[in-house]
């Protein structure tokens, strides 16, 4: 079992010793001219203005916080449609199963969408 | 496991990235290519054989270009933001089949480096990783446009990432299990799954676009609004990094969507498992056509639908894609539940 994922472990490792070989022979081999300006944020060649980690728009944590609830719901699902097939052939009690948690999570998907969570102006 | 499945396995690794590396670097000479002659004009021809080494050319470029690391930047975030991206993307290639199993004496030896009991959740897992290089590539670089980028895109993936997940569910439920050898081996007997969820599988293309920040969906590297989006900041082979994963991500996109929808290796009419060595040829082949012809439509769509809006992707994402996504899984549900009762 443990031994399928040997394969994936050598992936593993040949993946991160290309990324951190790249990241390591690119810094040893470039030449390195350091001046103050090449080394400052770019702002389109203006110094830079203001704080960078200024306020953002909360839009961006409300699908951050809609997603984690969604994606849980996927999660669920998955458990549930790889055994789907074998309960099905006893009755269709396991769709209704599900029916009835889609229909609650679609009260609280109209909600956020009546909210205007998804409305980005 | 025996010295002769880890010995397989190795050379399937070592096989399977080498592959990937040279799709990826023709990836890059074949977009600017097709590209030009989609813009009647040549394109890169000089370098090489008619411009079959100008990735070569670019890669050591790259490599000798300044590493310039920001004052302002976080220095650990900001130099492993890139390798976050990196791995996750080569990672991924490692479950899809690319071919028949193929007899070495009394082995059989399945053309693919692990068929994992959950692979599909596998490929989802490691490209949700993906989202973090890009979240702290934009965080760590300590400037304005990376960060406004990198929020973009953790925003765009989340939200597609959904879709995405849903679409496939369809497939797991009349497959009835994760891995890709099932998956494909029940597209051998019953026919390839775009005959059965259509839906599906557009959705899934849709999202895999969104996924892999393609146009119509690169808000996040909108070069007009946002300079370059999170990898503003990165020079050299640090910036290759970005560009390297975002094809290798095509490429297993490609690969994803060939092997839930499209039968893998599978050529239809024809047994590949009852004709030996050629059959897996046949296979083999079968299988790069079709993840060629996906990263075809790739270019080929960047070229033909102007970008969108961030409130329009947004809007498509959450209100047409997830419900659809949704209404698909309740169908095939519906479906599977008629046909069993009949």
């Amino acid at each position: 079992m443990i031994g399928d994922y040997l394969p994936i472990l050598f992936v593993f490792l040949l993946a991160a010793g290309f990324a951190l070989g790249a990241l390591g022979l690119t810094h040893v081999v470039g030449p390195r001219i350091k001046t103050r300006v090449k080394l400052s944020a770019y702002e389109s060649g203006v110094d830079p203005v203001g704080p960078t980690h200024s306020r953002l728009n909360v839009r961006y944590f409300l699908i951050g916080l809609v997603f984690i609830i969604f994606d849980l719901e996927v999660v669920f699902l998955y458990p549930w449609a790889v055994i789907f097939r074998e309960q099905a052939a006893q009755g269709p009690f396991i769709l209704y199963e599900m029916l009835f948690f889609l229909v609650v999570l679609l009260v609280g998907y109209l909600y956020i969408w009546r909210k205007g969570v998804f409305e980005w102006e | 496991m025996s010295g002769f499945d880890i010995a397989a396995a190795l050379v399937k690794v070592l096989l399977v990235f080498g592959v990937t590396m040279l799709t990826i670097m023709l990836m890059t000479l074949a977009e600017r290519r097709v590209s030009a002659f989609m813009q009647y004009r040549l394109g890169p021809n000089r370098v090489g054989f008619g411009g079959l080494l100008q990735p070569l050319a670019d890669g050591l470029k790259f490599l000798l270009k300044e590493d310039i690391i920001p004052t302002q930047a976080n220095r650990p975030i900001y130099l492993l933001a890139p390798v976050i991206v990196m791995v996750p993307a080569l990672m991924t290639m490692a479950v899809i089949p690319f071919g028949a199993p193929l007899q070495i004496g009394e082995h059989l030896v399945p053309l693919q480096v692990a068929d994992l009991n959950i692979g599909v959740l596998y490929i989802l897992a490691l490209t949700s990783v993906g989202v973090y290089g890009l979240v702290l590539a934009g965080w760590g670089s300590g400037s304005k446009y990376p960060l406004l980028g990198g929020l973009r895109a953790s925003a765009q993936l989340i939200s597609y990432e959904l879709a995405m997940g849903l679409s496939i569910i369809g497939v797991v439920m009349l497959t009835g299990g994760l891995t890709f050898g099932e998956i494909i081996a029940y597209q051998q007997e019953t026919g390839w799954n775009i005959w059965k969820q259509p839906l599906a599988a557009l959705i899934f293309l849709i999202a895999i676009f969104a996924e892999t920040n393609r146009l119509p969906f690169d808000l996040t590297e909108a070069e007009q609004e946002l300079v370059g989006g999170y990898h503003t900041e990165y020079s050299s082979l640090k910036f290759a990094m970005f560009y390297l994963s975002e094809y290798a991500n095509m490429i297993t996109a490609s690969a994803f969507m060939v092997s839930l929808f499209f039968g893998g290796w599978d050529v239809p009419f024809v047994d590949e498992l009852a004709m030996g060595g050629w059959g897996v040829a046949l296979s083999v082949l079968a299988f790069v056509v079709k993840v060629g012809f996906f990263l075809f439509l790739y270019i080929w769509v960047r070229w033909t639908f102007p970008r969108f809006r961030y409130d329009q992707l947004m809007r498509l994402g959450w209100k047409v894609l997830l419900p659809l996504a949704l209404v698909n899984v309740v169908l095939t549900g519906f479906w599977l539940v008629w046909r069993a009762g009949a």
